[in-house]
Parts: C-alpha cells; sequence; structure tokens
C-alpha cells in the first residue's frame, strides 16, 4: 500500500513515483544560490517564487483540494505583510514574531470572514470574497496614520534571527535570508502534505468531488468549507509576512484585487490538482514577469496569452501534464 | 416498534401538492419498495425520509425518535444512509479512497487532523468489510468514474453501508441499467438483505426486482397511498392494477 501522504497529495493525477517530483523541487531549491545566477538570475528573484509559490499553495488548499473559489486571497496576503511590518515598527525587532504577527491578523480576519460566507456556493462565494479583498485594501488605504496609506509601510527590517546558540544575519547576506525563506516555505508546505493526508484533508477533497455525497455520509459542510478558509487564510498570511520581510515595506497592492487575480492564474497555469503546481506556476509567472518586464511595460499581455495557451493545451496545468506524462 | 414510522406526511411546493397525507410503516429488518407512476411523489416521500428537506406537515419518527426537523448530518449520525437515482459519488478518486472517507467519517475521524496506526488499520479493516460484502475487492484500486454503471452503483452503496446505517435508502437502485447490471444490483440488494438483516426502503421501477426482492409494497399515485401490502396482494389489486401496473404493460 503506498502511503497515506502520497495517495492524498497526488489525487486525481498520480504519478508514477509521487516522491520524484518532491525530491526534484528540493534539489533545485536547494541549490538556486548555485545556478540560479549562472542563468542570469538573482537570488531574490528566488525568494519572490518561493513566497509567491506559498501564498497560490495556499490559495490551492482552497480551489484545488476543497473546490472553492476565493478571488479575493490578496487580502489576507497583504494583510499577513502588514501584520509583519506593523509587529517589526512597533512591537519588538523579532522575525519569529513578525511571522506571528502577521499569520494572526490574516488567519483571524480571514476566519471571521470565513465563518459569514461558508453558507455561499460558487460564483456567489467568489464575490462576496471579492468585496471583503476590497474592502480590506480600501481601509488599509485609507488608514494613513497606521498603515502609511498609498505610500505603504516603512521604517522596519528584518532582525537577525537569534537561536540562542548563534545569530544568523539574514538582514544583510542575501543568501542566508533565501534559506531562512525555504525552512519557512519547506515546514509551510510539509504541513499541508500532512493535512491533505490526513482523514480531515479527505474530507475537503471529498467537498469538492461531491458536496452531495459528502453530506450523506455525515461530513459538516459548511463546517469543513470554513475550516479549511481558515487553514488556507494563515497560510497565505504567512507568505505575506514572508514577502514584508523580503522587501523591508509592505503596501497596499499586495491587498489589491489584482493580485488575487495572479494567485489564481499562478495556481491554474501550474496545475491544481497537482500539490506542487501553484510553485510551478508562481515560478513560471515570477520569471516571465522578471524578462518580459525589462523589454516593455506591457508584460502582464503576454503573461496573459501564455496563460491562455497553458489553459487551452494543458488543462492540468504545466505540471499535471507533467506528472500524467511519466505515468507508467 | 416499527424502525420507520411515517405518520400523514405532506410536502407542498406553492400550489401543487406534491406528497398528500402519506403514513407508511416499515420494521426492523424489512425490505420495503415504494412504486408508482412517474410524478407520483416517491422522490419527494424519499427526500423527506432523508432529510433533504422536511415535510409541510405531518411527522417521521426513526427509531423511536421524531427527526422530522433534523439535518441530514444529525440523521446520518443515527445511522440513517441514502443513495441517489443518480449516483452520487467521488468520481475522480479510486473505490478505496469513496470507501476510505466514509469509514473515516463514520469512526468520527472526520476532523482529525492525524491518526494512528491502530486507527488506521481500524479504517482499513471498514473498507475491507464493504468492499467484501459489496464484491468490489478486485476493482478497489481503479476510479470510480472509470467503472461501469453497476459497479458504480455498488461503490455508491458500499460508500453508505460504511455508516453501518440501521435504514439504508435506495433511490431507484438499478434506474438505467442493462439486464445484467440489474441482476448484479439485485443481488446485492438481497444480500444485504436476507444475510446481513439491513432495513431497506427503495424506490423501483424494474417491476420484477420490486416482486421478487420485497417484504412489503406501498404504492404511491399523484401523491397519495394507494395500496399497501405484500407482493401478492398488491398484484392480485384492482386498485393498483387499474391506476398503475395496467396502465405500464
Amino acid at each position: 500500500m503506498s502511503t497515506a501522504t502520497t495517495t492524498a497529495v497526488t489525487t486525481p493525477v498520480m504519478p508514477a513515483r509521487p516522491w520524484l517530483t518532491t525530491a526534484i523541487i528540493f534539489a533545485a531549491l536547494l541549490t538556486v544560490p548555485v545556478w540560479l545566477p549562472m542563468l542570469g538570475g538573482y537570488t531574490a528573484l528566488a525568494g519572490r517564487v518561493l513566497v509567491l509559490g506559498l501564498a497560490a499553495m495556499s490559495f490551492n488548499l482552497l480551489l484545488g483540494f476543497t473546490g472553492v473559489m476565493s478571488f479575493g486571497h490578496a487580502a489576507y496576503f497583504g494583510l499577513g505583510a502588514y501584520g509583519a511590518g506593523l509587529t517589526l515598527k512597533y512591537i519588538a525587532p523579532s522575525t519569529p514574531l513578525a511571522m506571528v504577527g502577521g499569520v494572526l491578523l490574516g488567519g483571524i480576519l480571514g476566519s471571521l470572514f470565513g465563518r459569514l460566507i461558508a453558507q455561499r456556493r460558487g460564483v456567489y462565494f467568489a464575490m462576496v470574497t471579492v468585496a471583503f479583498g476590497q474592502i480590506a485594501f480600501y481601509v488599509t488605504y485609507s488608514w494613513d496614520s497606521l498603515t502609511g496609506g498609498y505610500d505603504g509601510l516603512r521604517g522596519f527590517s528584518r532582525a537577525p534571527l537569534n537561536l540562542g546558540f548563534t545569530t544568523i544575519d539574514i538582514t544583510n547576506n542575501s543568501t542566508y535570508f533565501y534559506y531562512f525563506l525555504l525552512f519557512v516555505f519547506a515546514v509551510a508546505t510539509g504541513l499541508q502534505a500532512l493535512l491533505l493526508a490526513s482523514p480531515f484533508g479527505r474530507t475537503l477533497v471529498a467537498i469538492r468531488e461531491n458536496e452531495r455525497r459528502a453530506r450523506f455520509l455525515g461530513i459538516p459542510i459548511e463546517r469543513h468549507i470554513w475550516m479549511s478558509f481558515s487553514i488556507s487564510c494563515c497560510f497565505t498570511a504567512l507568505a505575506g509576512a514572508l514577502y514584508a520581510l523580503l522587501n523591508n515595506f509592505a503596501d497596499p497592492m499586495g491587498l489589491h484585487y489584482s493580485l488575487s487575480g495572479e494567485i489564481v492564474i499562478m495556481t491554474v497555469m501550474g496545475g491544481m490538482r497537482a500539490f506542487w503546481g501553484p510553485l510551478i506556476g508562481a515560478a513560471l509567472f515570477v520569471v516571465l514577469q522578471d524578462y518580459i518586464s525589462s523589454m516593455t511595460v506591457n508584460w502582464m499581455s503576454f503573461v496573459g496569452l501564455i496563460f491562455v495557451l497553458v489553459v487551452l493545451f494543458f488543462p492540468r496545468g504545466l505540471l499535471g501534464m507533467l506528472q500524467k506524462g511519466t505515468e507508467k | 416498534m416499527s424502525m420507520l414510522d411515517i405518520r400523514n406526511v405532506t410536502k407542498q411546493f406553492g400550489s401543487l401538492v406534491a406528497v398528500n397525507s402519506v403514513s407508511m410503516q416499515v420494521a426492523a429488518g424489512e425490505l420495503r419498495a415504494i412504486i408508482g407512476p412517474n410524478g407520483a411523489g416517491k422522490t419527494t416521500f424519499f427526500n423527506m425520509i432523508s432529510g433533504f428537506f422536511s415535510p409541510t406537515a405531518g411527522d417521521i419518527v426513526f427509531d423511536g425518535t421524531t427527526v422530522t426537523k433534523l439535518a441530514v448530518a444529525e440523521r446520518v449520525a443515527m445511522g440513517m444512509a441514502r443513495t441517489f437515482q443518480i449516483t452520487e459519488i467521488f468520481p475522480e478518486l479510486t473505490v478505496r479512497e469513496n470507501i476510505r472517507i466514509g469509514v473515516e467519517s463514520a469512526l468520527g475521524l472526520r476532523q482529525r487532523f492525524w491518526i494512528g496506526a491502530a486507527q488506521k488499520a481500524a479504517v482499513n479493516r471498514g473498507i475491507d468489510e464493504a468492499l467484501i460484502l459489496t464484491g468490489l475487492t478486485v476493482n478497489a484500486d481503479r476510479l470510480v468514474g472509470e467503472l461501469s454503471h453497476g459497479d458504480q452503483r455498488a461503490a455508491e452503496i458500499a460508500t453508505a453501508l460504511t455508516l453501518k446505517p440501521r435504514l439504508l435508502l435506495l433511490d431507484e437502485p438499478t434506474a438505467g441499467m442493462g439486464e445484467h447490471e440489474t441482476y448484479a444490483v439485485a443481488n446485492l440488494i438481497r444480500r444485504l438483505h436476507k444475510n446481513s438483516a439491513y432495513t431497506i426502503v427503495l424506490i423501483e421501477h424494474d417491476m420484477r426486482v420490486v416482486f421478487n426482492l420485497a417484504d412489503k409494497i406501498t404504492v404511491l399515485g399523484e401523491g397519495k397511498m394507494l395500496a399497501e401490502g405484500t407482493p401478492d396482494e398488491i398484484a392480485a389489486n384492482p386498485i393498483v392494477q387499474e391506476a398503475y401496473l395496467g396502465k405500464a404493460e
């Protein structure tokens, strides 16, 4: 029998060697500082991939594994960023505390909001998530004294990591900071994998597959959608907190619906039924953005074109298609 | 005491009276078939029993407890399980995973983020039991969406059985099936009834299935109860012959 982890995570696309994708991805991520400069990239670019990849994977707990579409996930990403920034600026210069602050702000507001909307379905659910996202955006935008308004929140920076026996300088050393991001990313996605392999995770897939059957098996649908939404918001907020640490800056555009749309694009492009799909989508998105935006300000139309091509020719997304291809 | 006691239930949709003051008692271990022409109110009646919606008037008593207003999840927790006219299943999961979700829900593990080896073993035992009972062991690791119509129905019944229901409700279990598949599903229902002593209420259009399996038959017509009795009594009933069997044949 295959292990519980692999069955749930890769359903329904079930690659012949479930651990292969994970191994390849981590081998590539661990060696980024070696190979990325050779290709003309820079380490901060890889940091962006990890952060946006984590946001998209967290979003995908909802879209790909619960079958519920949120169009306002940037709100929790942005709130996570502000939570981290405000913690560093006003409470204590501690990087771990900043992450906790970000997760709490985004997670608690997401959970409260999720409680109100768990009864809604389909396009109604999507619309109210957009509405809440825009409320959060305008509040952040207008609350000048606390958030810095349009200019964003400045005047904070990530603090060195104090592990007790030693201190790691993630403030100035970009390689150390990259490995710090990778560590948080690995822990967060590991928790997501465990979640999806648990009985609770299977009820989410059950809701995605057939809500009526799930209900008649005694699964309290609304409660589980709410839990899934809250968990997804917490992880998205963690990604937002990492984004604030990466840039030493948080701005209202981090909550804007255009970022919500980009998260959806990354997820669908990479493959929403594959566990690592959204990360692949985020990598493609960040690289396209970086290369094409250096050539034209209309880079988004090229990303759009590529998105359309991927959806038309690889409906399972890039990773979904690759895993399907290596099957048998 | 009867397992299911339905007292004068009525369901009105606007000005349409879909079910009009119908009563029915089903004893423990009984297999009851509900028949009637299209539009007789059979599925509406079923939906009230399973909690899909509540009746406009009347009461439903399940094993001594009034469940008229209870939600689906509460009725499921009390031991009521059902299948649907159009098979409701998790199509992109394997048969085993379909059943696993039911077993874990039945064992109260559905909100667990972690389960130990002993619980995993208990879940796997439950899965194997349901697979053997429904004869799906050979197809256990195939996606349900890829199975034949009859096997998909068997898989749906298997997920319902994971709840160890005291009352199993089957809405047209052989709908849309060929000769061979109908025979297989009817056999499965017979085994569940005879060997495992399940209490079963089913809606069915195939008269051979009904008259072969049922202990008692309830006939509905235009929302009203037309007749109730053993298969022999129903076959001989002139009202039923005129209103239903006569027209159908």
